[in-house]
């Protein structure tokens, strides 16, 4: 029904205007774009503009993942435990080339890209990226979070 | 005193454990014997010699040309502002060394570091075990038998993204 | 998989871990801690959760192309690494870098160290809860990273530094950016001495909290800002002056008791003593001569008109990023060994970009520089050389067979001696002295763990 669609359209809207704009981040801090991360969330390049200004240094509170820096494969248990630990609906964003793909550092000991083991929304390359393309990729992520679709259930046909 | 007198004191003092004294780009290298090396360090702590700070402690892998590691120790003392390096030779098939845990406290770490990277046990170490990489780590990362690209994943990947 | 605390702990006490995902951990350091109720019993860290593979990645790339990583060791201060291991290797190679290139290295150094002190404090204030003072720090900082950024084109890891000399040379605007730095720095220093200095809680939780001894320091190897706050004065640059630190004035701050607080100020005071130097050298550093007058041709009419012969012009480039110019190029890095061309020697830095482009031996020898097997290839031996970092004593060891790549890299750590020490000196205390304590540490995953 046409009229169905209308609603789930507009409360898909509702939701992911509400999701994008309060997004609580867990900084999953590891190596050299922690520093790129620390300018970004501070006062000369605001995260907190775009309503993703705070940190929750828990990962049952966060649904934001920001993967920051080099992920070696001594790391890569905790970075999945951290990622299970977090509650649907949940994005992650990899910040910097080693969490992209490995980065420089392609060796025994280094985990070449987090997309290896958790699922990825937004990649941010850079060695370390500027902070005004941290403020890019997550103006990408919030366009993403606001065209989601949601699963319906009392919509769906059977 | 300056830096030849000290060099012959050293050897005066030591003896036989000196294999040799070279020069390498200005800095004083000592040759020592790898039986010998915790009472060598242990005797260059106490004054005259002062050397006070281990600044460090690696290794070199010979095995391939040589058939050896190398020890390599940097010695620093405070009080007379000189550094000293000190070389010990380990035969490739088994290295083994004695600790020098007891006698500076970053030792315990260093030789942890080192076991780890090759493979050279410490004797008298209170707990030998791996630093950098993690248990289940098979292999020693540095030496030059380890190839260079060879991962070990923890936990299963997906291998085509 | 058993830990060591755990085989060890009675059976009475809580376990605790601090794991590696963690705000105050800065990163990747893990701690596990074995407690009655809020004291800690034991403790025990876990490092190597951010072991990159340098040294094994640094026996496989050539001299050159190892610069990059050499940045990402100790990331907030990436140009103190550039320095430690472009001077390891111009120790090796018998190279005198001219007195220009000097100057830039050094205003670039204290630049890194400024930042990294910054760095180190507002973490640790943000730790301790003063979250005002990490957004003034991270404001200063900023400034500091302008002048980098207008110089060397990226804000943090640079690879400005090269072996010889550095990259290019300042921008031409650079003493009202540097004097603004200095200013800025300045400002926000005295309102977060106002802020923590005298302020009971932050005293509270660092005087008299993981106090160190002398003699303890030096058994375990510290250096740097921690062995300057117990009291000992050693600085690698009083101690064996590099670069022409020898001809610049400035004090070494020391602590009394090796606490916390100590740790904090010596740092403070640092960076009061890194800005007197800034200063001094900007005074120091004369003027880029200008370059002689004359017509100037674009880039690609210079190469066109150098398919037939040599253009006799001037070529526009910008001295500062794209290109040499050449007559600035002596002043910033040290020429090629005199057979360089063709074979007989070897280049030590990238030959200027207008030879390259436009002439026949500047095409070879930029080939001979780059290719594989050829380039800066060292004679054998080992060599050790080190700087003062933000953290101490940043030492370069390397062994060297004569071809394009080392044999043997090792970096000798400071925070790798500064954090065995963590374990004695959190035992005994509450949970919540681990915060201020491995803040002050400074405690960098690139250098620590390599």
């Amino acid at each position: 029904m046409s009229g169905l669609d209308f609603i789930t359209t507009r409360l898909e809207t509702a939701l992911g205007w509400g999701r994008k704009y309060s997004l609580f981040h867990y900084p999953f801090i590891t190596a050299c774009c922690g520093m790129e991360y620390m300018s970004a969330a501070c006062a000369h390049f605001d995260i907190d503009r775009f309503g993703a200004g705070l940190t929750r240094f828990s990962p049952r509170q966060a649904d934001l993942l920001l993967v920051v820096g080099t992920v070696p494969h001594k790391l890569a248990p905790v970075l999945k435990t951290v990622y299970d630990q977090m509650l649907e609906p949940k994005w992650v964003i990899a910040f910097g080339a080693c969490a992209v793909s490995g980065g420089i550092y392609q060796n025994y000991a280094v985990l070449q890209g987090i997309d290896r083991i958790i699922p990825v929304d937004i990649y941010i390359p850079g060695c370390p990226p500027r902070p005004e393309m941290v403020l890019d990729g997550l103006l990408k992520l919030q366009d993403k979070i606001q065209h989601q679709k949601q699963d319906w259930r009392w919509a769906k046909k059977p | 005193m300056g830096q030849e007198t000290l060099i012959d004191g050293i050897r005066t003092k030591l003896g036989p454990d000196v294999e040799g004294v070279s020069s390498s780009f200005g800095d004083v290298v000592l040759t020592i014997r790898a039986g010998a090396v915790r009472p060598v360090m242990a005797a260059l702590r106490e004054p005259p010699f002062d050397y006070q700070v281990l600044l460090d402690l690696t290794c070199v892998d010979f095995a391939a040309g040589e058939g050896r590691f190398e020890l390599v120790y940097h010695l620093y003392s405070l009080s007379r502002n000189v550094r000293l390096r000190l070389k010990a030779s380990l035969p490739a098939a088994d290295p083994a060394v004695g600790t020098l845990v007891g006698l500076w406290k970053n030792a315990d770490w260093l030789e942890r570091e080192v076991f780890d990277m090759f493979g050279v046990r410490f004797e008298g170490h209170p707990d030998l075990r791996r630093i950098l990489t993690y248990e289940g780590f098979e292999g020693h990362a540095l030496r030059k038998s380890y190839p260079w690209r060879l991962g070990q994943p923890r936990i299963p990947q997906k291998d085509e993204v | 998989m058993e830990t060591r605390i755990q085989r060890e702990a009675r059976p009475e006490s809580m376990l605790l871990n601090m794991g590696p995902s963690h705000p105050a951990m800065h990163g990747t350091v893990r701690i596990m801690l074995e407690l009655d109720a809020e004291k800690i019993l034991n403790a025990e860290v876990e490092i190597g959760y951010l072991h990159r593979g340098f040294e094994k990645t640094c026996e496989n790339k050539t001299y050159f192309n190892l610069l990059i990583y050499t940045d990402r060791l100790n990331y907030v201060s990436p140009q103190i690494n550039n320095l430690g291991y472009a001077m390891t290797m111009e120790k090796m190679l018998g190279i005198a870098v001219p007195e220009r290139a000097q100057l830039i290295r050094v205003l670039m150094s204290e630049l890194s160290r400024v930042s990294d002190h910054l760095t180190c404090l507002a973490a640790m204030a943000m730790e301790n809860g003063a979250f005002t003072v990490f957004l003034y720090m991270m404001k200063a900082r900023e400034f500091l990273w302008d002048v980098i950024e207008l110089t060397a084109g990226a804000r943090m890891t640079t690879s400005y530094i090269r072996i010889g000399g550095v990259r290019a040379d300042l921008h031409p605007d650079w003493r009202s950016s540097v004097a603004t730095a200095v200013r800025e720095t300045r400002k926000v220093l005295k309102d977060v001495s106002g802020l923590l200095d005298k302020n009971s809680i932050f005293l509270g939780r660092t005087r008299g909290v993981a106090a160190m001894s002398k003699e303890d320091a030096l058994s375990y190897g510290w250096t740097g800002p921690c062995l300057r706050s117990t009291g000992i004065p050693y600085d690698v640059r009083k101690a064996s002056p590099y670069l022409i630190y020898d001809r610049l004035s400035f004090e070494v701050p020391v602590g009394e008791f090796g606490d916390n607080y100590d740790r904090y100020s010596v740092r403070m005071r640092e960076m009061e003593q890194s800005l007197r130097l800034l200063e001094q050298v900007a005074a120091l550093i004369p003027d880029a001569p200008p370059l002689p007058a004359g017509p100037l041709i674009e880039p690609a009419e210079a190469i066109r008109r150098s398919r037939r012969q040599r253009p006799g012009e001037r070529i526009r480039l910008s001295p500062n990023l794209e290109g040499y110019e050449k007559e600035r190029l002596p002043g910033l890095t040290a020429l090629d060994k005199p057979d360089a061309l063709l074979g007989t020697g070897y280049g030590i830095a990238v030959p200027a970009k207008e030879d390259t482009y436009t002439t026949m031996e500047g095409l070879i020898s930029h080939f001979l520089f780059f290719m594989s097997g050829k380039g800066i290839r060292p004679p054998k031996g080992d060599v050790y050389f080190s700087v003062e970092g933000g953290n101490g004593e940043v030492g370069f060891y390397i062994v060297s067979d004569g071809t394009d790549r080392p044999y043997r890299l090792h970096l000798r750590a400071p925070c790798f001696h500064v954090v065995a020490a963590l374990e004695q000196l959190i035992k005994g205390r509450l949970i919540a002295d681990v915060v201020p304590t491995f803040g002050s540490m400074n405690m960098i995953g690139g250098e620590l763990d390599r």
